[in-house]
Parts: C-alpha cells; sequence; structure tokens
C-alpha cells in the first residue's frame, strides 16, 4: 500500500547503501524536515520551544552521542551528565571569554606560574575575546571530546561492567570539579553559570529575550547537523570498525581492526555530540545552569534511558527515546496534577515508578527500542494488503 | 608521638568503621552477581526500600497514604499503633523475599540467556521502580529509626586510649556495632554457604550454572533464596546507614559506592568487598584529611571512583577477582 516494490532490484552499491532506500521514506523524511524547518518555528509558544521542542533536540543529540558510544561501540557509559557539564562550562568560558590568572604578588613560593602556595594578589595574565555562540558551542564539543578521549584511555583495558562504574568515575570527578573550582562559574557568588546576551546574524539565541522560534531553530541546525554527521559515520569505515568491536572485541582485534582507534574515535565523536548537547541546554534552552543540578547521575541515566527505550544503535532511536522521555513528564503532570488533583511530588514519585516499569516492559518485550518497533511495521507495511 | 598523627590515625580508624558500611551493601552485589551474574544495580535502592519499609512498618504508618488522600480527599496517616522492632524486622525481611519473589519471576525470569548488559539496565529500571515505590508508599521525608540503637561516641575507647596515648579517640558506638554485626553477618553467611543444603547449592550455582542444574538444583529456587539473602543483607545496611545519618533519598547514592568497592575488590570475591570496603572508607577520610587545605572538600564524592578506576587500569579483574580470560 505505502511502499510499493516487489523484491530487491538494487543494482549498484550506492543504491544499496542509501539512508533512505524506499521512496516514501524519503519524501517523509523531506516532509518532516519541511515541517520543522517551515511550519513550526512560525506557530511556536513560548512553552513549547522552551520546555518541550528544546529539550527534545538537546537530549536527542546527547542521546545520539552516547547511542555511539553504547549502541554502535558497547561501551557502557554512565558519565554523561559530567561530559554534558564539561560542554555547558566550556561553553559558558568561550562565550564569557577564556580568562588565565597568575599571581602579580606572591608571598609563598610560586610553584606554577598561575599557583602560588602562599597568600597572592591575583591578576588576569591572558583573556581571550567572547567568543560568537555558534563557535562557543563548537568549540564546547571539542574540548568536551578532548576530555572524552582522556576518561575513555581506561576502555581499553577495562570492558563491561567494570567500564561502566568507570565512567562513574568521569561523572563524580567532573561535577565536583565544576562545583568547586570557582574559575569555571567565573567567581560568581551563587556558583551558577548565566548565558550572557548573544546574537546570530542580529538575532538573539541566548538570554531573557530570546524569540521561542530563534531558541528553537539554533538547536534544531544542531540536532539536524548531528544526526546527519552521525548517520554518515556510523555507516562508513569508522562505524563498522565501532560495530565489530560491540559485536566481539577479540574477533574484530584479529581481523585488523584497531581497537584503540576505534574506541577512543568513539569516546571522542560520541563525547563532542555530548558536550554540544550539554553547551546548548546550558546556553540557549534554560539560559543558567548549575553542574550539580542539572548534569547530576539523574540526567546520565535519563541519556541511557532514552536509548534503551528508543533503540540502541539507531540514530531515529534517539529521537524516538528522546520524544518518549521528554513527553512522559508533561503527560503525566497534564494527567495527575490537572486531571487527578494530584500534588506534584506524587506526581513526580509516580514518574519514577512508570519510567522503572517502562524500562523493564521494554527490555523484556523489545530490547532493541522503539526502532524495532517501527522496523517491524514497516515489514508489515511492506506486505501489507496481500501478505504471504 | 605529635598529635597531628594521632588525628590522622583516628580518622583512618573513623574511614574504617566507613568502610564497613560500604562493605556491607557490596555484599549484597557479590551474592546476587556470582549466583545468576546479575550486576544488581539496585542493591542501593534495595537498601533504602528496606529501611524505609521497616520505618513505615513500625510506626504503623499507612502505605500509599498521601496517595488516597489526594485522590479520596482523605486524612489517613497512621494505623494508630507502633510495632516493637523484632516484629518489624521479621515482616520486612518477609517482605524482601516477597519482593525477590517477584523480581524473579516479573523480571528475570524473561531475561534468561540475554546478554548480561540487558540485565545490568533492567536493574538499573528496578532501582527506579522500587525508589519510586518506596517514595509513594511511605513517603519522601527524612525518617529516623528508633531501634535503640546506641549513638554517640563511644566513651570506654576514648577514656583507655587517652590513658594509653594521652590522646582521647573519637569512635562512634554506632559504628562499633555496625562492624560487629557486618562480622556477624558475614560469618553466618559463610557457615550457611559452607555447611548448608541450600548454601552448598548456592555455590554450585555461581560455580557452573549448567552442571548444576543437571545435577538437579533448581536454578529458579535458588535465584529467589539468593535474592531474599541480599535483600537481608541490604536490610541490614539499611538499618545501619538509616541509623547513623537517617532514612532519605541519599542513601541510595552512598550506596552507590558499593560500586567502586566492588571494582576494587572484585566482583565474585566476598572477602575481596570486605577488603575493597575498608580500602575505600580509610582511603576517602585520609584524602579528605589531607588533601581538604588544598583543593578543597567534598572530595569523597568521587575518590573512591577514581581509585577503583586506577587500579583497575593496573589490575583489571580487581584484588580477588577471577582472572579475566578470554576465548575467542
Amino acid at each position: 500500500m505505502f511502499y510499493r516494490e516487489a523484491g530487491d532490484f538494487k543494482t549498484s552499491y550506492s543504491n544499496d547503501s542509501q539512508t533512505f532506500p524506499i521512496k516514501f521514506d524519503r519524501y517523509r523524511y523531506y516532509f518532516v524536515l519541511f515541517v520543522a524547518f517551515a511550519i513550526l518555528p512560525f506557530i511556536l509558544t513560548d512553552y513549547w520551544a522552551g520546555r518541550i521542542l528544546g529539550p527534545f533536540l538537546v537530549f536527542s543529540i546527547a542521546a545520539i552521542g552516547l547511542n555511539i558510544l553504547t549502541g554502535y561501540c558497547g561501551q557502557v557509559s554512565l558519565g554523561t551528565g559530567g561530559f554534558m557539564a564539561v560542554g555547558a562550562y566550556s561553553c559558558f568560558k568561550f562565550m564569557t571569554g577564556v580568562d588565565i590568572w597568575y599571581p602579580a604578588v606572591c608571598e609563598g613560593s610560586r610553584i606554577l606560574f598561575f599557583w602560588c602556595s602562599g597568600d597572592a594578589t591575583y591578576e588576569i595574565w591572558f583573556q581571550l575575546p567572547p567568543l560568537n555562540i555558534l563557535l562557543s558551542i563548537l568549540m564546547a564539543g571539542v574540548i568536551t571530546a578532548a576530555v572524552g578521549v582522556f576518561f575513555g584511555l581506561p576502555s581499553l583495558r577495562i570492558k563491561g561492567f567494570y567500564l561502566a562504574v568507570a565512567t562513574l568515575a568521569a561523572q563524580f570527578f567532573l561535577i565536583w570539579l565544576f562545583n568547586s573550582a570557582s574559575w569555571f562559574y567565573n567567581f560568581s557568588a551563587t556558583g551558577q553559570i548565566t548565558a550572557p546576551d548573544t546574537f546570530v546574524f542580529g538575532t538573539q539565541v541566548t538570554g531573557a529575550e530570546t524569540k521561542p522560534w530563534a531558541l528553537y531553530m539554533i538547536c534544531l541546525v544542531f540536532a539536524v547537523g548531528c544526526a546527519w554527521i552521525a548517520r554518515n559515520l556510523t555507516r562508513g569505515t569508522v562505524g563498522r570498525t565501532w560495530m565489530a568491536i560491540r559485536d566481539m572485541d577479540i574477533a574484530a582485534e584479529i581481523i585488523g581492526v584497531n581497537p584503540l582507534k576505534a574506541k577512543l574515535t568513539a569516546f571522542a565523536v560520541s563525547s563532542f555530540f555530548i558536550g554540544i548537547a550539554g553547551a546548548l541546554l546550558f546556553s540557549v534552552v534554560s539560559g543558567s545552569a548549575e553542574a550539580g543540578d542539572v548534569f547530576g547521575i539523574q540526567t546520565s541515566f535519563q541519556v541511557l534511558f532514552i536509548i534503551i527505550i528508543g533503540g540502541l544503535g539507531s540514530i531515529f532511536g534517539s529521537f524516538a527515546g528522546a520524544a518518549f522521555i521528554v513527553l512522559l513528564p508533561v503527560a503525566l503532570r497534564v494527567i495527575g496534577t490537572d486531571l487527578l488533583g494530584w500534588p506534584s511530588d506524587l506526581v513526580e514519585h509516580f514518574q519514577f515508578v512508570i519510567v522503572g516499569g517502562l524500562i523493564i516492559f521494554f527490555l523484556i518485550v523489545e530490547p532493541h527500542g522503539l526502532a524495532q518497533l517501527w522496523r517491524l511495521a514497516k515489514e508489515k507495511l511492506r506486505l501489507w494488503p496481500f501478505p504471504y | 608521638m605529635p598529635d597531628q598523627l594521632f588525628f590522622a590515625m583516628e580518622v583512618a580508624v573513623n574511614g574504617l568503621m566507613a568502610g564497613v558500611l560500604y562493605a556491607l551493601v557490596a555484599l549484597g552485589f557479590v551474592l546476587i552477581y556470582k549466583a545468576s551474574g546479575i550486576f544488581n544495580y539496585a542493591q542501593g535502592v534495595i537498601a533504602l526500600f528496606a529501611a524505609m519499609t521497616l520505618v513505615g512498618i513500625m510506626e504503623g504508618q499507612v502505605p500509599f497514604a498521601h496517595m488516597i488522600n489526594s485522590t479520596f480527599g482523605t486524612k489517613i496517616h497512621h494505623f494508630g499503633w507502633t510495632i516493637p522492632g523484632f516484629v518489624a524486622i521479621a515482616l520486612t525481611v518477609g517482605l524482601m523475599v516477597l519482593l525477590a519473589w517477584a523480581v524473579q519471576r516479573f523480571i528475570f525470569r524473561h531475561l534468561v540467556n540475554q546478554e548480561p548488559i540487558i540485565l545490568f539496565m533492567a536493574t538499573i529500571g528496578l532501582a527506579y521502580l522500587l525508589e519510586g515505590m518506596g517514595a509513594l508508599m511511605w513517603g519522601d521525608q527524612i525518617k529516623t529509626i528508633n531501634l535503640g540503637l546506641p549513638s554517640g561516641a563511644s566513651i570506654w575507647v576514648e577514656d583507655t586510649t587517652e590513658s594509653w596515648f594521652g590522646y582521647g579517640f573519637f569512635l562512634a558506638r554506632l559504628d562499633i556495632l555496625a562492624t560487629v554485626i557486618a562480622a556477624a553477618l558475614v560469618m553466618a553467611l559463610m557457615i550457611f554457604s559452607q555447611y548448608s543444603k541450600h548454601g552448598r547449592a548456592l555455590r554450585a550455582v555461581a560455580d557452573d550454572h549448567q552442571a548444576a542444574l543437571s545435577v538437579g538444583i533448581s536454578l529458579n529456587f535458588i535465584w529467589i533464596l539468593v535474592w531474599s539473602i541480599a535483600g537481608f543483607v541490604a536490610l541490614v545496611a539499611g538499618i545501619v546507614w538509616g541509623a547513623s545519618s537517617g532514612v532519605q533519598f541519599s542513601l541510595s547514592l552512598i550506596a552507590l559506592k558499593a560500586l567502586p568497592v566492588l571494582m576494587l575488590g572484585g566482583f565474585t570475591s566476598i572477602p575481596g568487598a570486605i577488603v575493597g570496603g575498608l580500602i575505600i572508607g580509610v582511603g576517602e577520610k585520609l584524602f579528605d584529611f589531607f588533601m581538604n587545605p588544598i583543593i578543597g572538600g567534598a572530595t569523597e564524592n568521587w575518590f573512591a571512583y577514581v581509585l577503583a578506576l586506577i587500579f583497575l587500569v593496573f589490575r583489571p579483574q580487581g584484588l580477588f577477582g577471577e582472572k579475566i580470560i578470554e576465548r575467542v
């Protein structure tokens, strides 16, 4: 009915490796892009952009990142929140201008040029000019990639659960660092980071007076860009080495995949996306952040749940899972608070129960998540009126 | 000896006591991991849930009271009776066994033959479920356990050390009791697994599932048994932790520290869990003691994880873990 094809008639490699081999899918994809770029920005309200579509797109990017690491390369990570914090804080530093201080008057001995063992009066030694917001977000991704590679190094020795727990070290250490070293939040008294007003082509994209469509468009451009990069990486050489490592690392090693390169590129690319997500979440979507609140271990689990529910090893699944996890609390709030009149704390507890239950349900019924359900539905639709 | 050194020693001894508590939670992990190969992330939350249930039963709280009140507009909260500690503990143990059965029946029975990582994620789901359920049943305010456990510093230790070294050591009486309880628990577990029929069956299952099945051991029963024991261990850990810092949500985060303890000790080793717990307990207290003036406080949040990470890079199977042999 929807999919008119009666077999595999591909005659070339480029036909075979198409992302959307079926015409209907391709047009649907263009249609979704058209709606997202040309229709939604004009009808968005503040609530939809800031509370639903913004977080949805940001968490999709984070989920794509984690999916590359966990779904494609098979390295379970519980440090997503920490890496998002790296993205947020480095974006903040680049947005406000990176400053390096040195002790002008040092009473003790000068151990490093910026660190004095005794009492000292500090002066700015060097300061970058504030960078453009888009550049800051990209640089945040690059910094996070570097941090991710550093914390990914042990993955060469540590595998499976041990690695999952080892990534918790990144999570807790990074959050502690951002909470205790005041340089990261520009010595502000509250310990919060707040995004200054920034502009892209004369349109304000961060700060209090941001229009909802500007917020949405920035997130959308990054989300589509990341998804496009991720899709093309995962079906190329790099992606295949990742999948080889995931399926059986020793066998992959024997056929000539370099595990060092494969794992570290997975960590780098994954952290790059996660860093961008963190930077967007802080600067564009919420405007201010505090490491422990926004990027705590709960966030790590949230992103992990997104890829479990959406489907491990699927870009579409990252979007589907993110939509699910972002919409679930909203839906529960509408049902619980507005319809049943429950207080909000009760609804929040219910959310825990339902999310936990759903995770278990999905793992039992469909371990490959929403993406697999979608795939099955498509298989059915192909034969729909006349199945054999 | 200078005071500073005594002070460091005191910190170290207190770290040992905290380590005992980590080891208690880690013990539950090891039991389940050995018997079923499930890396049970929910262990900490089970400890929280058990402690909450115990307090709820003792104080005669009505379960789901908040939910019932909000839905029907009633104002119930307590049954109006209190239950003595031992009865309440027995009831909670019963509930833990029921939980073990439910977990086995409704979750892991459907996940037989799945990859370990899927099982691990299922336990994360279980952790969320129990966390929400605990808060729904008993409310999310901080509770205190009134089991009559001792509190405050041990005068005897302080006096004795005062007369020996001229420096009175501060040791919480609860910590000393916790150490005794932990030692007793480990002894009991050891006797159980060495000399009882089911204990031997448990070890057989831990050794080789298929061989155990072929000599007629019921895997299903053993798994329920081991989840029940882990539930009991979690209850003990929950009581001790709860008595020292109140029963609250952060308990499950503290219990997360059992993970680095396990990595250090090796996932499959009970002595490893204990030694790992002690190392981490002492290590984080001493690290905080020495580094606090330099890099600031709250290093306990990450020290255990980073220590375990660095250690694992050099010895991937942990201190006492079985050597990881990879075959193609």
